[in-house]
């Protein structure tokens, strides 16, 4: 299987090299299709992978999208927008930079914020810099795709002390075509010391299309920067859907992540936080819904390297029907990390018998002076509750609803943007039964 | 209104009503006493409709309807009100809005046009002065955080918006303090009336003090082994439950 997986891809490479305008990057991209080829794809033998079988998506030959299939009826994007939200928006289309519904009027100097695909026959010495230098091509196999494919996505750019109030919002729209592609979206996010800035990158699939999105994004938050990134994943239920997010903080950076994943067939996050300079801090925020027969896998790493660095992860899943939910949350502390402070928690509700979820964390403390905690649950509505409400005129429908509801809002309503936490509320109504009922209770 | 015959009950698998029989009509207020674990709650929840109790004999027919083929949402539409001796909290879900939804079903159910946000609030404007609710627990989540004795004023609040047609009260009196008590026996006063039916679960003479009962039932191991007026609740006070049981023995 993995054979032909590399095949394929290796074929897809070679078939797209005429294209390739980036001359100074290929020699980082062919040492990424490098490890792909000697890596391949993961199979559930690796530690990191072993309740996550890809073979489907292994074992189709998407082809990879190019400008062509950046076709997408204007009225569409009025769904897929974020309601009153003032933004600065990038509109991609099957990864396929979208120039014409680009919306940066009034960004602040210095700030830049850009496709990435542009930007990349002239670079700038940051970009020259920074791109692929915070990724990691050797422990991803997805990542190191990525790199080899590496083509368009966004730069956005915060020079030292400046700060954006309006948030930069992403959108990935993937649509029907008329073959089933694979995009792969790279996102390079530069923090200057003590600048601060919101960030929001919104995967969405629409028409049940099926495709693949393998998305990559670095971010570097420099000394006393702030950075509060927004992961929204609603795919299409047919896609694939494959996505990290690497994340180096200097001193006494703060980088927020509110990652909430409600769409995909086999759906992937993977988040990487080095803490790596005294006192920074790490905030992970997590929901993920799976119903049907969805596979949502979770991977967090935070690695303390710094003393006085804090982390603070909480996750929450909501497994219906034959859905699969993974969540792994790794801690390292390193030895010079002393007074660490890492907490960590995931909650699992499972609504149907044949729902199932696999969680585990996992602590590496090579400090001694450190607190650290963590725990992880997986159960059931409270019958108590479920009782309770319905003893109040509620149906017994409605009742479990507004609890699975309750138990996902404790995520949702950590997100301080008004227009992204309504959104994802009405989304996540939306997935319930009695919806129109729940709605006026929140 | 509530005729209970021979009802034999057990939870998960355990027999804990032995042959109850009881029968309440509207404007009368019933006290039922008796000692830890004889089955107080558990008969409150059963006429609740709770899961997991199951009625192996007996009959208990509300308004002439047998009330065991009736969901517990059903019941409370039809008019039946429990409030716990251990409301749950529910984090998440706000107490006013499951109040207004609890409400408008109700009213759906009798065919009355449901409430708009505007009469629903003077509503429970109006009903807050019963027991004298404290604003800033509305808006917070069912029963989060709550003292004990909020719990227990939450309860018969929601009563008051309600208005059910037979009210189970199982130890609404446990847990508040001297003064709450009196506020809150004021207020299951105020909502005492003609068409309504008030079962009390209740240790305590005291709350009865307050509360007069038009009949006092006295249930041990699962069974009433003896009826009478308000003062069985004061001899009980003065010679305890053995005295029941021995003089029932006796008999
Ligand atoms: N799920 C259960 N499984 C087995 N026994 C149970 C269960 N629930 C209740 N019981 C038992 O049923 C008996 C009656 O309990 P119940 O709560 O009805 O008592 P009560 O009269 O309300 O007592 P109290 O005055 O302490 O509130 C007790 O012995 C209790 O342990
Ligand atoms: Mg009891």
């Amino acid at each position: 299987m993995n054979g032909t997986a590399i095949h394929h891809y290796l074929a897809e490479y070679h078939r797209r090299e005429a294209s390739n305008n980036t001359p100074w990057l290929q020699e980082q991209g062919l040492a990424a299709l490098e490890k792909f080829r000697n890596n391949g794809l993961p199979t559930t033998r690796q530690e990191n992978w072993k309740y996550t079988d890809i073979g489907a998506l292994a074992r189709t030959g998407f082809i990879t999208a190019d400008a062509r299939h950046n076709t997408i009826e204007h009225h569409r994007l009025d769904a897929v927008r974020i309601k009153g939200l003032d933004c600065y928006e990038l509109i991609f289309i099957n990864g396929q930079f979208s120039p014409t519904h680009t919306r940066l009027e009034g960004l602040p100097a210095g700030v830049m914020v850009e496709s990435l695909g542009r930007s990349l026959p002239n670079p700038s010495a940051t970009v020259r810099e920074h791109l692929n230098r915070y990724a990691d091509n050797d422990n991803y196999a997805f990542t190191a795709l990525n790199t080899a494919f590496l083509t368009d996505g966004t730069l956005l750019v915060i020079p030292a002390n400046a700060v954006i109030e309006k948030p930069v919002n992403l959108l990935y729209i993937s649509n029907r075509q008329d073959q089933t592609l694979v995009s792969h979206p790279r996102n390079l996010v530069i923090l200057g010391a003590n600048s601060r800035a919101t960030l929001i990158e919104s995967y969405i699939g629409l028409d049940k299309a099926e495709y693949f999105t393998n998305t990559v994004t670095e971010i570097l938050a420099g000394e006393g920067a702030s950075l509060e990134h927004y992961k929204i994943q609603q795919e299409s239920e047919r896609s694939f859907h494959i996505g990290s997010t690497h994340v180096t903080q200097q001193k006494d950076s703060r980088y927020v992540s509110h990652s909430i994943s409600l769409g995909g067939a086999l759906v992937r996050n993977d988040i990487t936080a080095t803490l790596g300079g005294n006192g920074s801090e790490t905030i992970l925020n997590g929901l993920y819904m799976a119903g049907d027969r969805q596979h949502v896998d979770n991977h967090t790493l935070v690695n303390h390297l710094q003393p006085n660095t804090r982390s603070e992860e909480y996750y929450r899943g909501v497994l219906d029907g034959h859905a699969r939910g993974v969540f792994n949350g790794k801690i390292i502390v390193h030895k010079n990390a002393q007074k660490t402070d890492a907490r960590q928690s995931n909650a699992n509700l499972l609504l149907s018998d044949n729902a199932e979820v696999d969680t585990k964390p996992e602590l590496e403390i090579y400090a001694n002076d450190v607190k650290c905690s963590h725990g992880a649950t997986v159960g059931q509505l409270d019958e108590n509750m479920l009782f309770y409400l319905r003893s109040r005129a509620i149906d017994e429908e409605t009742a479990r609803s507004l609890l699975t509801y309750a138990f996902a809002d404790d995520v949702i309503r950590r997100i301080t943007l008004q227009p992204v936490r309504d959104r994802l509320e009405y989304s996540v109504i939306g997935r319930l039964p009695d919806a129109s009922l729940i709605r006026e209770f929140v | 209104m509530l005729q209970i015959k021979n009802l034999h009950a057990t939870v998960d698998g355990k027999e804990i009503l032995k042959g109850i029989d009881l029968a309440v009509n509207t404007g009368e207020v019933h006290a039922i006493m008796g000692p830890n674990g004889s089955g107080k709650s558990t008969l409150a929840n059963v006429l609740a409709g709770r899961d997991g109790y199951e009625i192996t004999q007996g009959t208990i027919l509300y308004n002439g309807q047998d009330l065991s083929k009736m969901a517990p949402e059903i019941r409370a539409r039809e008019g039946i009100f429990l409030a716990f001796q251990y409301p749950v909290e529910i984090p998440g879900v706000n107490n006013i809005y499951l109040l207004k939804a609890a409400l408008n079903a109700v009213r759906k159910h009798r065919g009355e046009p449901e409430l708009d946000a505007v009469e629903f609030l003077a509503l429970v404007r109006d009903r807050m002065k019963v027991v004298a609710m404290k604003d800033d627990l509305m808006s917070r989540s069912v029963n989060e955080g709550f003292s004990g004795g909020e719990k227990k004023r939450n309860e018969i609040f929601q009563m008051a918006v309600l208005e059910p047609a037979l009210a189970i009260l199982d130890e609404t009196d446990s847990g508040l303090d001297i003064d709450a008590l009196k506020i809150v026996a004021g207020g299951i006063n105020q909502l005492r009336n003609r068409e309504r039916a008030i079962v009390l679960v209740t240790h305590y003479q005291r709350l009865l003090g307050y509360i007069v009962p038009d009949f006092v039932h006295v249930l041990a191991d699962g069974k009433i082994i003896k009826s009478g007026d308000r003062n069985l609740a004061l001899q009980l006070e003065e010679k305890g439950y053995d005295w029941v049981k021995q003089e029932t023995v006796a008999a």
